[in-house]
């Protein structure tokens, strides 16, 4: 246990360091919603969109952003960066488990997530007067879950590719489909209902995030294939994983 | 018994024989060199002493343990500086130290390994802002931070200046003598002159001669180790 610790506060100090992605995971959803408000028709009831504003139904999107980005690029970057300079090769002469420094990964990554959508709730809030998630409890469990199921399907990436470059081609592969699904390029009330469908049960579990959001509450199965998404992809990612 | 015990080890890669046969033994306390040009065949024996790759045959004992099956036990026990291995350029001395001593069950005193190793002055600079000597100084102490049985550098003082070649050399030899087995790969023959208690001449996967550097030079009949080397490999 003292190894995870120490690796994740040292990860952290060193992600501080590069404040880049630190800001950017951050504040984007925050930014993103704050820039797509800003445009009159976007905050205004519409009946293309069924009477809702644009951006009620997009904010919800926006937290698919603020995951893929991190967790589908930031994360495979970050592993394949060590890769490429030996730090790997390095760390594999010691004892240290691989999957310790996949987890810290994920912790890092995670809280920076966290904060960005929170931050992204709270804009929300005030600037556009969007309410926040009604049913709080699920929806941070559906989030947590969210989160986890996709940023496994990027250490999975960061696992096998040998460079930076490598990795963040593979994770494109993940990152459209679930840009695409999560209603980011469309809001999701305008793509085919069974596009909708699927995207209920895949990460980022996009319709269990809008259902606690709207209090319509989650079906049990939702949470089940956001999990099984999660613990099969750690786990894959752990054995796929290569030193160098 | 020997801490090291090296059996008709064989390893290809493809169609490429790596190594080819090598068996040598390595006594605990001693400053063991593996010498050889470049693609001799050292660093994959010993990437396989470390259990980072399994031999295709043969039998290898470090610390009584085999490591393709022990390699998490071994990594305990071993202590390994790489050639060419790098940190993140953020992060500092200090902290590198104390992220690595925080693998081991029995780590190093920290403060003692900075002095040792001259960092001190230095341990609040990040990785990517030393110079190539504090880099391997910095190595080293990595290499020692787990309070091994058994230390292995390899290639300690390649890109290094006179000055830092000489401190590094310094080091590794108050290392042996605070009792720790070193096996040092090397391609430099003043430094396996001057450091080693005897040395294994690799060459083409194969073993060519093992014995203390005075032995190779008086079985070659030259005054220098790097006369000796040049007569044994046969490309005078």
């Amino acid at each position: 246990m003292h190894t995870f610790t120490k690796l994740v506060a040292t990860e952290a100090k060193l992600f501080l360091r590069t404040p880049l992605w630190a800001v950017f995971g951050v504040a984007l959803p925050a930014a993103l919603l704050l820039g797509i408000g800003s445009i009159p028709g976007m905050s205004r009831p519409s009946d293309v969109t069924g009477g809702y504003r644009f951006i009620d139904l997009w904010v919800p999107s926006l937290v698919v952003v603020s995951l893929a980005t991190l967790g589908l690029q930031a994360i495979p970057a970050a592993v394949a960066t060590y890769r490429e300079q030996g730090v790997l090769r390095r760390l594999a002469t010691t004892p240290v488990p691989p999957a310790h420094l996949l987890l810290a990964q994920l912790v890092i990554h995670a809280v920076v997530a966290l904060a960005g959508v929170v931050l992204m709730l709270v804009t929300a809030r005030v600037a556009f007067e969007v309410p926040l998630p009604l049913h709080p409890l699920t929806y941070a469990l559906t989030l947590v879950l969210g989160l986890v199921s996709v940023f496994a399907l990027g250490l999975v990436a960061a696992s096998v590719a040998r460079t930076a470059k490598g990795a963040s081609a593979l994770a494109m592969i993940a990152f459209f489909p679930i840009m695409f699904l999560g209603g980011v390029y469309l809001p999701r009330p305008l793509l085919p209902e069974v596009i909708q469908r699927i995207g209920a049960y895949v990460p980022p579990g996009t319709q269990p995030l809008q259902d606690a959001w709207v209090g319509a509450g989650v079906q049990p199965l939702q949470f089940v294939a956001l999990a099984a998404f999660a613990l099969g992809g750690t786990a894959l990612a752990v054995r796929l994983f290569r030193w160098e | 018994m020997p801490l090291i015990e090296v059996t008709e080890l064989r390893k290809t890669y493809g169609k490429r024989v790596a190594v080819d046969g090598v068996s040598f033994a390595v006594e605990r306390g001693e400053i063991f060199g593996v010498l050889g040009t470049n693609g001799a065949g050292k660093t994959t024996t010993v990437e396989c002493l470390q259990g980072l790759r399994r031999p295709d045959s043969g039998a290898i004992s470090v610390l009584g343990l085999d490591p393709a099956k022990d390699a998490v036990r071994l990594r305990r026990l071993v202590g390994v500086q790489l050639q060419d291995a790098r940190l993140p350029e953020k992060l500092r001395v200090a902290e590198a130290l104390e992220l690595f001593a925080a693998f081991y069950p029995k780590p190093a005193d920290l403060g003692g390994l900075l002095r040792r190793l001259g960092l001190e002055d230095h341990r609040n600079a990040a990785f990517g802002k030393l110079s190539g000597g504090l880099r391997q100084r910095l190595s080293i102490a990595l290499a020692l931070v787990g309070d091994p049985q058994l230390a292995i550098l390899d290639e300690l003082t390649t890109g290094l200046d006179p000055h830092s070649r000489r401190e590094t050399w310094k080091v590794v030899t108050a290392v042996r003598d605070a009792g720790v087995t070193v096996v040092l790969v090397t391609h430099f023959m003043d430094e396996a002159e001057r450091l080693c208690d005897r040395v294994a001449v690799f060459d083409a996967g194969r073993i060519i001669a093992t014995g203390t550097p005075a032995e190779l030079r008086a079985t070659t009949g030259k005054s220098t180790l790097d006369d000796a080397f040049v007569t044994l490999t046969g490309r005078e």
